[in-house]
């Protein structure tokens, strides 16, 4: 029986942090392509949607390159999807940044400024950069679907709850179904969703690629992962 | 309380990691992607790495080091010395860089810093600043590792980078970095109070409390270091020959023989996983390591 090496497809389109995504991704063994070619990334093994930047410009940047249709086509398929930071932002159904933007749609909700703010006498910057802990969600959906934790059978199975990863960001999603929060973490007075998880799609706010042996367990798990629908 | 982050700097001559002592020259210490390694398995937060002659004579020779740092540390690496176009920050940031630190550069053209900014997202340009005390509680901005006055106010100039869209601040007090005398608290708090984005006190930890200092009174998001962190390593870069280094290795030559951190004195050493058990010990949040948070 031959071992199959996982593929995976990076979506190149102008924007953010591609070769790190791709160089922790081939430390845990996976096969990685980048490709703005829309064939390959509909017909993609696995899909990560990386970025780094404003939520206007990715999305102009993912339709100069017709790749809008493409990424809702592939979502249908039901092959695993991961957006990572802007990445993420650009899944939901809007984004307020310097103007109101239609997103991808493909989870319903916004992506909206995060605002500095001061507790307990502590300054809390934006944009938020640093090491910051994901929680478990505060909802309690996940023990009528048989789970013994949030994260059992997901990309974070292999986590304990309050790891540190690495964020820098100033725009946080607000899904409408707060079923669809992964993890939530803590900023100042705000507890945002900083993971999202629906069907075939992930999305982290953090950069797996930049939090070290935590990060890099993320992917591994990506790599792995089936989604059996 | 918010986390804090812990990032050991790493000054960079030509292959080498080198520490600038106040007042006398460089020391040889190794090879920058070895003690890169070092420290990100000692739990640091990120790293800085910093070309030090980059700036006089418009070279910059800093990727290869950088490539290959990038391939095992994931961790956020910010590259600075003699970036000076968008296309140098582009070239930085491909070979494995997260963000770029600009100083002499960006006074020079501060709309380096907005096209930065608009490029490749705020979050990747850090906006450096060597500030030198002038009296009277005012401080002058210097450039080209504190060679050079600009004339500029130091707490003027926070402010116009952060309104041209800086994503952090990395300040340095010019008096004293290498001292070991401690951080500048008055400059750190000033600066980080009157800009909303985070600040990186940079010049002076000689010992533990000096960290705790500057993060509690000095209002400081986080905080880099080089001689505390660098001198913990000398048994193993002599002994061990564990860190590989090349060219004027002068200094450790002189550890080798007298067996003493010699000249080391003004400073507690310490590794990142210590300082921040101590800092913890204060109530101050840092990450913990990443391995005994997972399962398996």
């Amino acid at each position: 029986m031959s071992v199959h090496r996982s593929r995976v497809t990076i979506v190149d389109y102008g924007l953010g942090n591609l070769f790190s995504v791709a160089r922790a991704l081939k430390y845990v063994g996976a096969e990685v392509e980048i490709t703005d070619v829309p064939e390959k990334i509909l017909n993609a093994e696995k899909l990560i949607l990386p970025g780094v930047g404003a939520f206007g410009d990715g999305m102009n940047n993912l339709r100069e390159r017709g790749l809008v249709e493409i990424i809702k086509g592939y979502f249908k398929s039901g092959r695993l999807l991961l957006g990572i930071c802007l990445g993420m932002q650009l899944l939901m159904s809007e984004g307020e940044e310097f103007g109101l933007h239609k997103g991808l749609d493909l989870i319903q909700g916004r992506a909206v400024r995060l605002k500095p703010q001061t507790k307990d006498n502590d300054c809390y910057k934006i944009p938020h950069i640093g090491w910051n802990s994901i929680l478990y969600p505060m909802n309690n959906n996940y023990k009528y679907i048989g789970r013994e934790t949030p994260w059992k059978k997901t990309i974070f199975e292999n986590l304990k709850e309050g790891v540190f990863v690495y964020f820098a960001h100033s725009n946080i999603v607000v899904p409408d179904n707060p079923t669809f929060h992964l993890a939530e973490t803590e900023y100042g007075n705000t507890r945002f969703c900083s993971a999202i998880h629906k069907e075939n799609i992930y999305g982290c706010q953090f950069h797996p690629e930049k939090s070290g042996e935590v990060g890099l367990e993320i992917y591994k798990q990506f790599v792995r992962e089936k989604y059996e629908g | 309380m918010k986390t804090v982050r812990i990032i050991p700097r790493l000054d960079i001559k030509g292959p080498n990691l080198v520490k600038g002592i106040h007042l006398e020259g460089l020391r040889v210490l190794g090879k920058p992607e070895d003690f890169a390694y070092q420290y990100y398995l000692d739990d640091a937060d990120e790293l800085i790495f910093m070309d030090v002659v980059a700036s006089l004579y418009g070279r910059n020779n800093i990727l290869e080091i950088v490539k290959r740092t990038a391939e095992r540390t994931f961790i956020p690496l910010t590259v600075g010395g003699g970036i000076r176009t968008i296309e140098d920050i582009r070239n930085v940031l491909r070979a494995g860089a997260d963000k770029v630190a600009i100083n002499t550069a960006a006074i020079n053209n501060p709309q380096l810093i907005s096209k930065g900014a608009r490029t490749f997202g705020s979050q990747c340009i850090v906006v450096s600043i060597e500030a030198k005390h002038k009296g009277n509680d005012t401080y002058e901005a210097y450039t080209n590792n504190g060679r050079e006055k600009t004339g500029l106010d130091v707490f003027e100039w926070t402010l116009r980078a952060y309104e041209l869209g800086a994503g952090e601040i990395l300040i340095t007090s010019i008096d004293r970095e290498g001292t070991g005398g401690g951080f500048d608290i008055n400059l750190i708090r000033r600066i980080s109070e009157s800009v909303p984005i985070p600040v990186i006190a940079c010049g002076g930890a000689g010992n533990r409390q000096h960290f705790c200092e500057v993060l509690k009174e000095g209002k400081a998001d986080a905080i880099s270091a080089a001689s505390v962190f660098h001198y913990n390593w000398l048994k193993d870069i002599v002994e061990k020959e564990k860190f590989r280094a090349e060219g004027n290795i002068e200094y450790l030559k002189r550890y080798s023989e007298t067996k003493r951190p010699f000249d080391v004195w003004r400073f507690d050493i310490f590794s990142v996983r210590q300082i921040k058990l101590y800092l913890r010990e204060k109530g101050i949040i840092c990450r913990t390591s990443g391995a005994s948070m997972v399962y398996k």
